[in-house]
């Protein structure tokens, strides 16, 4: 368990003020001039070296993005985009950090954008987080009057400016090419790569995006050196994540730990344990909704990590934990996730515009069984057409919930149609 | 060069060339829907998915830029596996009416089905249904058959530059619509019917009158600008049902005019079927050919050829203008002349030709215009320019009606006078034209058709000897001319003899009663109260203005309706083919004239068609050599007098409506009636 002189957001829970006073009493925009004295290089390197792994859901290695950004500024500037488009179900980290911890965000831009030779963020902000929206603005601002933004950042002689962008709620502007679109003014719909963002970004030029939780670590592995960072957690899976805990556990929280902790002394320890005691469990969604879901025998001893998780066909995600008790019906609760795909599809390539639409249907009459059981393998079928196949990862997040929930649950979806099938036969008697 | 393996066979593309390219270079078919070469790559149909080595998932071919090394396979079971999902995705919303559909036959959608699709369907939900937009009186649409492949959206955007169709809605709910669901405002727009890979868009007023397999195809050349664009004519039985673009790199590019397409149905009406005479009631009768000729051999015979003239219309081909140049040659008379608007053009090739050829449009770097409106006077063309522009930001400028051209243009203003001011380099383009590598001019009809227009054509050619505009291995002086028989009229000749009349000489004298017999061929647009005393012979196809002031009526075929020999703005010789015959008892026009000729007892020879082309290539030997453009010399052309302050204006106002078969199209009639009431519409919102 992570002890508490380890945890980075010693605010997530606003038991103390946002703002700067505070927050530099948190330890904030502590020494940031001299964090930049490092150099460009070598901050990427030692984020390297901490073996930060992107927040946001993928897990790409932090450093190792930084690093495709050229080294040389030509012609076109670099920009920072913060991912602040914070929609997957089940996960309210990023929510909170803006809402307690703006500062850390803050500082972590001007350091992330100094690393990566930028004089410019853009933070990209849910919508719907409208006071969170007003919170970061007023962080902003009083970051604005005390120098540490604007013309001479935090006096380490390189100018950064923070711009809040606000998104207009959908969901695909989370997937970092639809977000640079939209911030661009254009349609949210994500662009083909290659070209990558690194090399033709915002503006058509050389951008990073970031997820908040990944940007706001960044000064505090700095500060305490990349081998503390690198010492927490397991190997290849470093340092302390943010974890949301949501569903049937007594005391859902947002909770630093680190990585690696085992799923069930995680909501044990923090979340007040499964309801109706952990043989209560029916199943968990370990990384935002579109992680495909672990039954109980597989969570009883599965630790929350990448690779981890990976193994047993799922994800780590952006670790919203999702706990199902045994009083779920599982089939409605995917066949909601399938909505909301289908919902937020953009529509642009053919697999998940017409694919999803398709998946919700289907998993609609699964929920009343008024199906036939050779369909559930046409599911399977559907949701493996669609994966893979799709410009964006959004066909992938579709497709994989369905995917975990026919390997782990369909004989209960064969139960539905046998006993939908019978009732049907006894009406048709009648 | 990259070098890629696909399916083991290897093949070396050219740089920026995609994984898609290398494909087709190795000889292999990409199903696709979404790419198309023109536009620009939006990779969204994923239809073209194909392996690459050490990729964990399937590439989108077209999307993919080709790489050295790359080990491309499109015969794995993945491949297959990721076509026949795709194909299954597209089809589940697709209703299933080919039956009825007007694509069915050459349905990109229907033809891959076949090809990678599965025979049957798992799909047990209901089917997305989708309201259907207007777009317009070209435009038919059934949106509930678009798969979202954004061709028309990228076309309308970046081709013909009006960002006026897009998509609402996401996911499944996703449509495309015009802005407003108003009707495009471009020339260009009926070229979504073509790109339209299924049957959302089709042709409106082609719906349902023919299928693709009744028709008789024919290749054949457009007449109605003079960009000679290559078009395909379909026609069943008598009928020219649709004309469809075809391939021309160098001419049109696979696009056509929105006229170029529908004016057709002006085709079928009036028609100019048999001879006629006017009676002493001052009504048109008809009568047979053997009186027509008579009479009008009769009149030849008894007039002195030096009050004979002849005037060749905006629409002739070659053989019939020669034949018509050859019989007045006969007859003895000088007065015969090709430019029924009255340009200030002829002599040296140079001061009538686009010199720089279309495709050196892509080359330019600075662009004047004078006189000009290309986006109405040649819309394809106009395509051309606006691409250099968006490729390389070309700076442009307008001496004429400031309008907008689908690209920024400065505006210089209306002045002719404004030419001697960037002659003398006091104007602020003139820094830009100087600034300039390959800079360009075209001059259009609107500036030469003035009193001073041989002195604009002088001021123009000033202009391009000052500032660079022809050297050695450049020529950007061009003219954009608007009728498509005026080069070839230009270069055989077809202009006053020695003590011969021009157009506007011969109505002076026919005011004057000093002309007895005009002999027009085509020509509708000049002012026919003028020739009132005149004996007036009109040959042509319509009943248009020079039928309606005719004396005598011959019946002439229209070009879809014989063989013929065009030169485009550029000098390009393109031959023209036969797709139907002409209705009744109507002729092909360079008969009529020998008919004539041999009535009158003035034969002049040439018994059959390749006759009259054999002596034409003799007269004038460049019209042998198809689809060839040699440079020119250069030459001193143009005046020198003080230009008048009339202002500058473009020659067309109406787009739609531009020659005796527009005049006669519904199709044409109701874009305009749609292009004015959206313009009223406009001024009302204001």
């Amino acid at each position: 368990m992570l002890k508490d002189q380890d945890r980075i957001f010693t605010n997530i829970y606003g038991w103390a003020e946002p703002g700067l006073k505070a927050a530099k009493a948190r330890g904030d925009w502590d020494g940031t001039a001299k964090l930049l004295k490092l150099g460009h290089d070598e901050i990427v390197e030692r984020i390297k070296t901490s073996g930060l792994r992107g927040r946001g859901g993928a897990g790409f290695p932090t450093g190792l993005k930084w690093s495709f950004m050229p080294k040389e500024v030509k012609g076109r500037p670099h920009y920072l985009v913060v991912n602040a488009d914070e929609s997957e179900p089940g996960t309210c980290k990023d929510r909170d950090i803006i809402r307690h911890e703006p500062h850390k965000l803050l500082e972590g831009c001007v350091v992330a954008g100094f690393a990566m030779r930028s004089h410019a963020a853009y933070i990209y902000i849910r919508g719907e987080f409208v006071n969170e929206a007003r919170r970061l603005q007023t962080a902003i601002d009083e970051a604005y009057d005390a120098g540490l933004l604007g013309k001479n950042a935090a006096k380490s002689g390189w100018d950064f400016d923070v711009y809040l962008h606000r998104g207009a709620g959908a969901y695909i502007c989370g997937e970092e090419t639809a977000l640079l679109e939209s911030l661009e003014g254009k349609k949210g719909q994500p662009r083909l790569k290659p070209p990558f963002p690194a090399g033709v970004g915002l503006y058509g030029c050389p951008t990073t995006v970031n997820n908040v939780e990944s940007i706001a670590v960044a000064p505090t592995i700095l500060r305490r050196g990349a081998s503390w960072f690198a010492g927490l957690g397991k190997e290849n899976n470093t340092g302390t994540k943010l974890f949301c805990i949501s569903g049937h556990v007594n005391k859902p929280c947002n909770v630093e730990e680190e990585m690696g902790i085992p799923l069930r002394e995680l909501l044990e320890k923090h979340a007040g344990g499964v309801r109706g005691g952990w043989d209560n469990l029916l199943a968990v969604i370990p990384g935002g909704s579109s992680t495909p879901l672990m039954p109980i025998d597989v969570c009883a001893d599965i630790t929350m990590d990448f690779d981890a998780l990976r193994e047993v066909g799922t994800g780590l995600g952006t670790a919203g934990i999702i706990v199902m008790d045994k009083s779920t019906d599982i089939v409605k609760a995917i066949a909601r996730l399938s909505y909301f795909y289908k919902h937020e599809s953009c529509g642009q390539c053919t697999p998940c515009r017409e694919g999803t639409g398709w998946m919700w249907r289907m998993m609609e009459r699964l929920v009343q069984g008024e199906a036939e059981s050779h369909e559930i393998d046409t599911l399977e079928q559907v949701t493996r057409q669609i994966e893979g196949h799709t410009i964006c990862a959004l066909g992938d997040a579709a497709a994989w919930p369905i995917q975990g929930l026919i390997k782990h649950f369909r004989p209960e979806i064969e139960r539905r149609i046998a006993a939908r099938h019978a009732i049907n036969a006894v009406a048709a008697a009648e | 060069m990259p070098k890629l393996t696909v399916n083991d066979i290897e093949v070396d593309v050219e740089d920026g060339s995609t994984v898609l390219h290398a494909c087709e270079a190795a000889g292999i078919e990409i199903p696709r829907f979404c790419y198309h070469d023109r536009l620009s790559i939006a990779g969204n149909c994923r239809m073209c998915l194909v392996d690459m080595e050490r990729a964990p998932k399937p590439i989108a071919s077209c999307a993919m830029p080709a790489g050295d090394g790359m080990v491309i396979r499109t015969d794995t079971d993945r491949v297959k596996k990721a076509r026949e999902g795709v194909m299954e995705f597209l089809l589940i919303n697709h209703p299933l009416d080919c039956p009825i559909c007007d694509q069915g036959g050459e349905c990109d959608l229907q033809d891959q089905a076949m090809g990678y699709g599965l025979d049957g369907s798992r799909f047990s939900e209901n089917k997305r249904a989708v309201d259907n937009k207007h777009m317009g009186p070209l435009i038919s649409t059934v949106m509930t058959r678009c798969i979202h492949c954004t061709r028309c959206v990228r076309f309308a955007t970046e081709v013909a530059g009006v960002p006026e169709l897009g998509a609402i809605g996401r996911g499944e709910t996703m449509e495309i619509t015009t802005y407003l669901e108003k009707t495009l405002t471009s020339e260009l727009s009926a070229n979504v019917i073509d790109l339209c890979p299924v049957g959302a868009l089709t042709s409106r007023p082609y719906a349902f009158t023919a299928r693709p397999w009744e028709l008789n195809k024919t290749e054949s050349i457009d007449v109605m600008d003079a960009v000679g664009s290559n078009i395909r004519v379909d026609a069943r039985g008598a009928q020219v049902m649709r004309v469809l673009p075809r391939l021309n790199e160098d001419v049109n590019e696979e696009w056509i005019s929105d006229k170029t397409r529908y004016a057709i149905d002006g085709l079928r009406r009036q028609r100019l079927d048999r001879p006629y005479a006017r009676g002493r009631d001052g009504k048109l009768h008809s009568i047979s050919w053997e009186e027509a000729l008579k009479t009008v051999a009769g009149k030849l015979r008894k007039a002195k050829a030096s009050r004979v003239a002849a005037i060749a219309g905006d629409q002739c081909d070659a053989e019939s203008m020669f034949a018509l140049k050859s019989l007045m040659a006969r007859l003895g008379s000088p007065h015969l002349d090709c430019r029924q608007d009255g340009a200030k053009i002829g002599g040296a090739r140079s001061g009538y030709l686009f010199n720089s050829t279309i495709a050196g449009i892509d080359d330019a770097d600075a662009l004047l215009i004078i006189g000009s409106n290309p986006r109405v006077e040649a819309a394809v063309l106009n395509a051309r320019i606006r691409r250099n522009w968006l490729a390389t930001q070309m700076p442009v400028a307008i001496i004429g009606d400031n309008v907008d051209l689908t690209y920024a243009a400065q505006w210089l203003g209306v002045e002719a006078a404004l030419l001697d001011d960037v002659l003398s380099g006091n104007n602020k383009f003139a820094a830009k034209l100087k600034k300039a590598k390959r800079p360009m001019i075209i001059i259009g009809m609107g500036a030469l058709t003035r009193r001073d227009g041989a002195s604009v054509l002088g001021r123009a050619r000033q202009i391009a000897e000052a500032y660079g505009v022809v050297t050695d291995k450049w020529n950007g002086f061009n003219i954009l001319h608007n009728a498509a028989a005026r080069v070839a009229g230009l270069d055989m000749g077809l202009v006053p003899g020695r003590d011969g009349m021009d157009v506007a000489g011969m109505a002076a004298a026919a005011k004057a009663g000093r002309l007895d017999v005009l002999w027009a061929l085509g020509a509708d647009e000049i002012d026919y109260s003028d020739f009132a005393s005149s004996f007036v012979i009109y040959q042509g196809h319509h009943g248009d203005a020079g039928a309606h002031h005719a004396d005598i009526v011959l019946p002439g075929a229209a070009y879809t309706e014989k063989d013929g020999i065009y030169l485009n703005t550029e000098g390009r010789v393109q031959y023209a083919n036969r797709a139907a015959f002409p209705p009744g008892e109507a002729r092909e026009d360079w008969a009529i004239i020998r008919a004539v000729s041999g009535a009158i007892g003035k034969s002049i020879g040439m018994d059959s068609l390749a006759e009259v082309r054999d002596a034409l290539c003799e007269a004038v030997p460049h019209f042998a050599m198809p689809d060839q453009i040699d440079a020119v010399k250069w030459a001193k052309f143009g005046g020198r007098a003080k230009l008048s302050s009339k202002p500058v204006t473009s020659a067309i106002e109406n787009f739609y409506m531009t020659c005796a078969i527009s005049r006669a199209s519904e199709t044409m009639a109701e874009c305009r009636r749609a292009q004015q009431a959206d313009a009223k519409g406009a001024v009302a919102a204001e």
